[in-house]
């Protein structure tokens, strides 16, 4: 386990165990993921039950317990998103990648997710890879999104 | 170019904001480039970065200055930019469209007419903001700088008259007068609930003045709602305005300690906010001593980890606090024990950044624009305007302010152009999980708190979504339930049970395999969840399904008795058909993922119904309209 990314998110959030969530958000995005061994590590450092940790860790959407794909494709099924298709995306992009929407691809490549409104509802349907959005995504375009993405 | 920072005094404000006005009056114009988070999908980044370096080019960059802007509100028009002072306006722009602007119009003094907005009907072309109807029926008080000024710049909000109703209230007014021009505004929570904010902030102080316990404000910004983007706009916009209200409501209460809960989703908006706060910290508006005077606050953000329950302020707090979001049971409000126990007055970011205004220009004035009156009584009725997300199916997309009061009608046909592709409306979703769906027979009613209430809706955090005769409302009731399902903490069991056995109902209604018999347990469920679930969430989740049987049950009935779903959606009770309007082009050939449209080129095509998935692709691609969903 790699603990100065761990320390240093410490560090920046003082130790102080009512930043809790901060902290883990801050794991995640340093990790990809919430490693069972670094969770047992913050817990230990604060002086929290490591069971705190986990129920914080499933409970909220921005945590993932398995390490994530090197793209994470998030399909946003937001209401607006949902009335003008993004359904058959999510189904699309399923197809394309051959896994379930939560899944990651055996090459470590790709995890597909469907999230919850990322509030640009004006340009929906939207897919957000990595930091970058994709507005007025169709399902029959997918391929070539997934195309861009590998080439970036 | 960096100056030196110094911290602003009562007597210097005025003098910072005009020195800004002057240093911009310097140039010819100013070219305002919106770089909120829909135009940046679309490349507004670029743009923007693009036309200062086009400008750096041609030797034009001491005449015209590039501004980025939070949204403009004209998402569907994005990447977009106004070109001051005449107010012409661009959109969907490009690299090649850039040059054309500055050599064109910047260097030959001639507005490039294609690049402006077009009248739906006439196609003529709409030079101004101001002759765009999307924005001519709009008032703005909420969004008064939208598109004008830099969101990462505290002199650029302060040139646009930030933080002057703080320094008239730190000048002139007690801290009960500030308390007192808020309740006399009538203004009432703008994330959903409409609770006045006058009374409630008194019945802070009241806890205060009883218990001396130092209390705390929160600035509510976990905008959960699917289809609404208000308080992610107006903070990436404007987070001056937020913070400004945020002060006053410190003053008027007497608070030290604030916090800003912030969707995590929401990048942008977090570092702009975050910016704004370290200006003001090193500008003297937030930390010690404000504008030298004896005010002492500050603001800290927490960002949400993703949980929609966390709108609902209890379990915000017990977020805040570092524990999982669980809402609590009501009966001890937040005003007397809320963050760690201390007295808290939670707003929404909208409300926050309403509050300037009111002290500003006063709470009567305030309070005279809406619907109702709020003279005697804040809920005899619904004062100053409101902020909507008016997206789904619908011509013009983006962000808009109305009066409360409007007419449905107003807003989505002559702000929002009407539905796109010559469909018809069907319906419109007001509230999000907790709101319902309007049918075009209420087209007319007034857009405000208790009419919305009243049919069967709620006035919620905002959002709009606009619904065609391509949108199954089984469907969307499903959806709502679905989502709910998901976000459920699980804590009560009505919430958590029942939202599990709608969602199971409704899903055999959409599969052709549920009888009319179960439409009534339905309607039993959802009655026992409005009554007996802990919080919000679970007493309101029943209103997506109950409206839509109030209003479609035809629909409902149509996938239970013929078997079919009329707007083409519930996949197990449709199937996809070419009809003779194919002009055998392959585009659908091509796109099926299965492989299971065959057909000669230039002849029509057809489906084999046993390998169809119905994706809907061929729907999608077919220039003809010659896919037909029966």
């Amino acid at each position: 386990m790699d603990r100065r990314k761990a320390d240093a998110v410490l560090r920046k959030w003082k130790h102080d165990p009512t930043c809790l969530i901060e902290i883990l958000q801050d794991i995640q995005d340093e990790y990809r993921h919430l490693p069972q061994d670094v969770v047992r590590y913050v817990a230990d450092s604060l002086c929290v039950p490591v069971e705190r940790l986990y129920h914080i860790g499933t409970f909220f959407k921005a945590f993932s317990l398995e390490p994530r794909g090197r793209h994470v494709l998030e399909v946003c099924t937001g209401t607006a998103c949902h009335v003008k298709g993004a359904p058959r995306v999510l189904d699309a992009l399923s197809r394309e990648l051959g896994v379930e929407q939560g899944g990651t691809t055996d090459d470590g490549e790709f995890t597909l997710e469907a999230v919850r409104c990322l509030g640009c509802c004006a340009i929906a349907p939207v897919v957000k890879v990595g930091h970058e959005l994709h507005g007025g995504v169709r399902a029959a375009r997918v391929k070539s999104l997934l195309k861009k993405v590998t080439d970036d | 170019m960096t100056r030196p920072v110094t911290r602003i005094s009562l007597k210097r404000l005025d003098a910072v904001g005009r020195a800004h006005r002057e240093a911009l009056s310097r140039f010819k114009g100013l070219l305002l480039v919106c770089t909120g988070t829909g135009c940046v999908s679309a490349g507004g980044f670029r743009i923007r970065d693009g036309l200062r370096e086009l400008l750096r080019q041609r030797g034009l960059d001491n005449e015209w200055l590039v501004v980025q802007t939070g949204c403009n509100g004209f998402c569907a028009m994005g990447p977009l930019m106004v070109v001051q002072p005449e107010g012409i306006f661009y959109q969907k722009l490009d690299e090649k469209a850039l040059a054309r602007v500055v050599d064109e119009h910047l260097a030959g003094g001639r507005p490039v007419t294609s690049l402006m907005h077009r009248d739906l009907v006439t196609g003529d072309p709409q030079a101004r903001m101001a002759d765009i109807p999307f924005f001519a029926k709009q008032q703005l008080i909420a969004l008064r700088n939208k598109g004008l000024i830099d969101p990462e710049d505290i002199e650029s909000a302060i040139a646009a008259g930030g933080y002057r109703a703080l320094h008239k209230a730190l000048t002139s007014m007690k801290p009960a007068e500030v308390l007192a021009e808020v309740r006399r505004s009538g203004i009432r929570g703008r994330g959903g609930a409409g609770f006045p904010t006058g009374l409630k902030w008194q019945s802070c102080i009241d806890v205060v003045m009883r218990t001396g316990q130092p209390p705390v404000i929160v600035c509510n910004g976990d905008e959960g709602d699917p289809g609404a983007f208000m308080d992610r706009s107006i903070i990436e916009t404007d987070p001056h305005s937020v913070l400004e209200g945020m002060l006053l409501g410190a003053y008027a209460l007497g608070a030290t300690e604030g916090f800003v809960y912030i969707r995590k989703e929401y990048p942008l908006a977090v570092e702009r906010l975050g910016r704004a706060i370290e200006q003001c910290r090193e500008r003297g508006l937030l930390g010690r001593r404000i504008l030298g005077t004896d005010l002492s606050f500050d603001i800290r953000i927490h960002r949400g980890a993703g949980a929609f329950v966390c709108g609902e302020s209890t379990a915000l707090m017990a977020s805040m606090e570092g524990r999982v979001g669980e809402p609590r049971a009501k009966y001890v409000h937040n005003v007397e024990a809320g963050y760690m126990g201390r007295p808290t007055v939670l707003n929404n970011v909208e409300t926050w950044d309403n509050v300037p205004v009111i002290i500003d220009r006063g709470g009567a004035w305030f309070g005279g624009i809406g619907s109702g009156d709020v003279s005697r009584d804040p809920w005899g009725g619904s004062s100053g305007t409101k902020v909507f997300s008016l997206v789904g199916n619908i011509e013009n997309t983006g962000l808009v302010e109305v009066p409360m009061g409007i007419k449905l009608r107003e807003i989505i046909f002559d702000i929002g152009g009407g539905i796109p592709d010559g469909r018809q409306f069907k319906a419109v979703q007001t509230g999000g999980p907790s709101g319902g769906c309007i049918p075009a027979s209420l087209l007319d009613l007034a857009v405000d708190f208790d009419s919305l209430t009243r049919a069967g809706s709620m006035m919620g955090s905002g959002g709009m979504i606009v619904m065609d005769d391509r949108t199954c409302m089984v469907d969307v009731a499903k959806y709502f339930i679905d989502f709910l399902k998901e976000e459920s903490c699980g804590k009560c069991t009505p919430c958590r049970e029942g939202l599990i056995a709608v969602s199971e109902i409704l899903g055999s209604i959409t599969r052709g395999e549920a009888d009319e018999e179960m439409l009534v347990e339905l309607e039993d469920l959802c009655g026992t969840m409005a009554v007996s679930s802990l919080c919000q969430l679970g007493a309101t989740a029943p209103n997506p399904v109950l409206s839509t049987l109030r209003y479609f049950r035809d629909e409902y009935l149509a996938h239970i008795r013929d078997r079919k779903c009329p707007a083409g959606v519930c996949k197990p009770l449709i199937r996809f058909e070419i009809t003779d309007k194919c002009t055998g082009c392959h585009a659908c050939s091509i796109n099926c993922p299965v492989n299971c449209i065959a057909g000669e080129k230039q002849a029509m095509h057809s489906i084999d119904q046993n390998e169809c998935i119905k994706c809907g692709i061929c729907r999608e691609v077919c220039r003809f309209d010659a896919v037909r969903v029966g």
